[in-house]
């Protein structure tokens, strides 16, 4: 048995006195006639966060959550109900009401246990128990210390750090029993800076599967504090933003944010089964320009958006979605994989045992080009250079997409000259990606910050890319 | 075939859950007063809900849903502690208090900390007639849904549909806190969604509609919250965009409640207090023209966000918070009004019913006082800030010229500084939203940048 199977079932089924065979038991009540298939979801998650402003740490919080959540699925249908207990009734009684959704017909049956145990992607220590509470306040304070000393004009300092232990155990009627225990912790730095009755925010941060001493190692925390300074005395000195549509450089990093929302989203299973996106049954066509490649990765060691296993308990994996500028796979769950006669990707997220899972994205970002970025810019004769962005959003029907800069400078005649204000950039997915003329060789993935929502369900993502040129993209600042 | 014991689940006795849950956070406060907290503050709910999901006339999902939870705030020597538990055991209640307890050792002293004034706690308790329960059925719940999906598909030019909701929800909660106080809410809230496409490969479009209500018999008519979806879908078929200009902007309440919400967030104690926002100091100032009045008013019977008390327990009233177009004071909790050396204004966890007074004019009326300009009926993005005030964000709406609607516009942005668009509303609708705690009708602006192509 793997690691984190014993200690899921120490930590979820044994307190309720379960083992393997009630898992069977409540998997064989759940498949009642015409239940293709179902699963359960035993969860723990333990979370704490602690917040400094006004040079004090005054607030800090705990949250605890357990449960179970039961599926069953007939066809396209899924019936779904959950528990706060893991104890045999409970159980019980959830898959009764799962199972409620089925039509007359054939009886499922459960499959025998294979266990999916890959190569874990981080340690299953608790993240929380690297510092004492002592040590947590002592660093707050030292990073709001730090922060303040690096420029006057600093007013105000917010600093937070989190961290989550969460264990999942997955038990399915197609024989998968599979564990993962989760840790993350991030740490965010925002600062407000004052000059001559102009006030400006900047804000950085950083986290990922491991514990709070990898952000005190090397004082890791410092390049936080340096860079939410930095931004906020930017834009106290930045003009009006252009508005209309113009060439947009987008620096590396987390501007990766672009291929979440233009391409991520609209490349879920879910709502190209359903045919509502807007790249809806253009498997094998070109969707982007030559030189693009984007990847889904739930694989990489310690990032915020990798998973072991994901919460299907199928092992995460790297998705090609587009290859060279073709469109070459969907990111999918096991339901959806099922009914578009696909492969399950490792992309069955959920954000709790009370939401159902379905296709979400990890680590999202396109692999590196030949440019050098200062040839990029240099390319450009008048256009906008976007570094930071703030967030985005999709409307996956109609392609169009926005993200909103927190950073950016105009560049005039190849070269980057003022800062200007932040501004919404709007564009339609599809077209975009036709329109990447250049992609830099400085692929970068983000801090460690990010986090999705579809649905209603949030969950913590990665985005990353090279520096890109795009060659027209509408800016919405005031300056026409 | 639905297994007929799931079918109905029974509505939970109001008074006996109540009292468990009260019980519970008694429990709680006991608890951290003899590990020695000096006060202490519990939110206990419990939640039971019914949710469908139907696609193309066939049930997708069907959730039940009963969420507990409890949070307890703690103060030991003007030092705070939070912790939550998302379960009533009584193991985890305790758990859940020594976590808090635990915590308040750490952090540090603010004098500011602490529960609401005593003076200032709710003591009277009107019935806000928020409770109208029905049995969870889940097979008529299913064909509500089906019913609204119906209704819309049934509109010739929708090509697909992304599906349809409905649900029930029945809360119940108690807040309590060591100065004796103990506050019960319940409410009852039904609700039913519809998302529509229309178009088909590059042209597609989507929308939707909706509409929530306390009581079952407040809801519209399935079939109409469908049919709008649809017509709201088939409306933006063909959508374009524009080029760049400096034009008039009508915001349709669904999107105006948003302008609103910006002020709500600049005014509000922690925005202020940490000296990130644009409206620091700016009560008793002009901030909107003269006519502009918009008012709190927590006791609209079957209101969305109706409440005799705030998140402390502080009695709510109503006032207005503008007031011929002056801003009167803030959104403040206890906290946050220590720190600004001001007084709670009842508004620890939100606004209570914002109701921006109506105009005379109905949509169609401004669309034609605009003559020329932007009606916006879809935002995107996040691009606005409370500190400096700047707002940019993604829209999608109708080009209006001669007052009348020409074509539908998308993939453009609007931008301005809310300071400026808030002294340029010359006009609200008589079209209140009433579905939102901000309620709005729609909203003329003056002048905004659209950038297009």
């Amino acid at each position: 048995m793997t690691e984190a199977l014993k200690l899921a079932e120490q930590q979820l089924l044994a307190p309720g006195g379960l083992g393997h065979t009630d898992l069977e038991k409540v998997l064989d009540h759940l498949m009642g006639p015409s239940v293709d298939a179902g699963d359960l979801y035993f969860q723990s998650t333990s979370h704490e966060s602690w917040a400094l402003e006004d040079g004090l740490v005054r607030s800090g919080a705990h949250a605890l959550e357990q449960g179970v959540g039961i599926r069953a699925i007939s066809g396209e249908k899924t019936g779904f109900a959950y528990a706060d207990e893991i104890i045999m009734p409970s159980l019980l009684q959830a898959s009764t009401a799962a199972r409620a959704i089925a039509r007359q017909g054939a009886q499922g049956t459960v499959q025998a246990w294979r266990r999916q145990s890959p190569q874990a992607l981080y340690l299953p220590a608790d993240p929380m128990q690297a510092l004492s509470a002592d040590e947590k306040v002592d660093l707050l304070r030292k990073i709001d210390a730090y922060t303040r000393s690096l420029d006057t004009r600093v007013k105000q300092v917010m600093v937070s750090m989190a961290a989550t232990h969460e264990t999942i155990l997955v038990a399915s009627t197609d024989g998968s029993l599979a564990a993962d225990v989760r840790p993350l912790v991030r740490l965010n730095v925002t600062v407000i800076a004052e000059q001559n009755d102009r006030r400006e925010q900047g804000s950085d941060g950083g986290g990922g599967r491991f514990d709070y001493l990898q952000l005190i190692q090397d004082n890791a925390w410092q390049r936080f504090a340096d860079e939410a300074v930095r931004q906020a005395l930017v834009n106290l000195e930045a003009d009006a933003a252009p508005a209309g549509t113009m060439t947009v450089v987008l620096g590396p990093g987390w501007p990766g944010v672009l291929l979440h929302e233009a391409v991520g989203h609209g490349l879920e299973g879910d709502f190209n089964r359903k045919g509502t996106s807007a790249f809806s049954g253009r498997m094998g066509e070109k969707v982007a320009a030559d030189g693009v490649t984007i990847v889904d990765d739930g694989t990489l060691a310690e990032r915020r958006g990798s998973l072991t296993v994901d919460d299907e308990g199928t092992p995460t994996e790297q998705t090609v979605l587009i290859e060279d500028g073709i469109l070459v796979s969907y990111m999918q769950d096991k339901l959806n994989a099922r009914l578009m006669k696909m492969k399950p990707t490792g992309n069955g997220r959920r954000e709790s045992f009370t939401h159902l899972p379905m296709p979400r994205m990890t680590n999202t970002f396109m692999l590196p080009g030949e440019h050098d970025p200062g040839e990029i810019i240099s390319s450009v004769e008048k256009g906008l250079y976007a570094v930071n962005f703030a967030g985005g959003q999709v409307d996956i029907t109609s392609g169009k997409f926005v993200f909103s800069a927190s950073e950016a400078y105009l560049i005039e005649n190849g070269k980057v000259t003022r800062p200007v204000r932040g501004a919404t950039l709007i564009g339609n997915g599809p077209e975009v990606m036709t329109r990447v003329s250049m992609v830099g060789n400085d692929l970068k993935l983000d801090a460690g910050v990010g986090v999705c929502g579809k649905d209603g369900q949030s969950v913590p993502v990665g985005v990353g890319q090279p520096t890109l040129r795009i060659n027209s993209l509408t800016v919405g600042g005031t300056q026409t | 075939m639905i297994d007929s014991s799931m079918v109905a689940q029974a509505v939970p006795d109001r008074d006996q859950e109540l009292s468990v849950i009260a019980e519970c956070a008694e429990v709680a406060i006991r608890h951290a007063q003899s590990l020695g907290a000096d006060s202490a503050e519990v939110s206990a709910s419990i939640h039971y809900g019914l949710d469908v999901n139907v696609r193309l006339g066939e049930v997708e999902t069907l959730e039940h849903s009963r969420d507990r939870g409890m949070g307890i705030s703690v103060y030991i020597n003007d030092s705070k502690g939070h912790a939550s538990s998302a379960d009533l055991r009584a193991e985890s209640i305790r758990t859940c208090v020594e976590k808090a307890i635990d915590i308040a050792r750490f952090t540090q002293a603010d004098k500011c900390n602490g529960l609401a004034p005593s003076e200032r706690l709710c003591s009277h308790f009107p019935d806000l007639d928020l409770w109208h329960p029905q049995p969870l059925d889940a097979v008529a719940t299913m064909e509500r849904a089906l019913a609204c999906e119906a209704a819309g598909m049934d509109n010739p030019a929708i090509a697909n549909s992304d599906g349809a909701s409905a649900s029930i929800g029945v809360g119940l909660s108690v807040y309590a806190n060591s100065n004796g106080f103990t506050g019960r809410r319940d409410g009852t809230r039904y609700g039913q969604s519809c998302v529509l496409i229309a178009g088909e490969n590059e042209a597609m479009q989507r929308d939707y509609w909706y509409d929530s209500r306390r009581a079952f018999a407040d809801l519209e008519a399935a079939e109409h919250t469908g049919a709008e979806a649809a017509r709201r879908t088939v409306m933006r078929l063909g959508a374009r965009k524009i080029s760049t200009c400096e034009v008039p902007v009508l915001f349709a309440p669904e999107v105006a409640k948003g302008i609103v919400g910006h002020l709500l967030a600049a005014i509000s104690g922690g925005a202020l207090y940490r000296n990130a926002s644009f409206l620091k100091e700016t009560a008793g100032q002009q901030l909107f023209a003269d006519w502009m009045r918009m008012s709190e008013r927590p006791f609209i019977r079957r209101g969305p966000s109706s409440t005799a008390f705030d998140a402390e327990g502080v009695a709510t009233a109503e006032r207005d918070i503008i007031q011929d177009g002056v801003l009167t004071g803030y959104v403040l909790g206890s906290y946050s009004a220590c720190r600004l050396g001001l007084e709670t204004t009842a508004n620890a966890g939100g606004v209570h019913n914002l109701l921006v007074e109506p105009g005379r004019h109905s949509a169609q009326e401004l669309v034609a006082q605009m003559g020329t300009g932007l009606l916006v009926t879809e935002v995107m993005g996040q691009g606005v800030s409370i500190v400096t005030g700047d707002y940019s964000r993604g829209a999608g709406g109708f080009w209006v010229e001669n007052g009348e609607i020409q074509y539908p516009v998308d993939e453009v942005t609007i931008a301005g500084h809310l300071r400026d668009m808030f002294m340029s509303v010359e006009a609200v609708g008589n079209d209140v939203d009433e579905r939102s705690n901000i309620q709005v009708g729609s909203m003329l602006l003056g002048k905004m940048t659209v950038a297009g192509s």
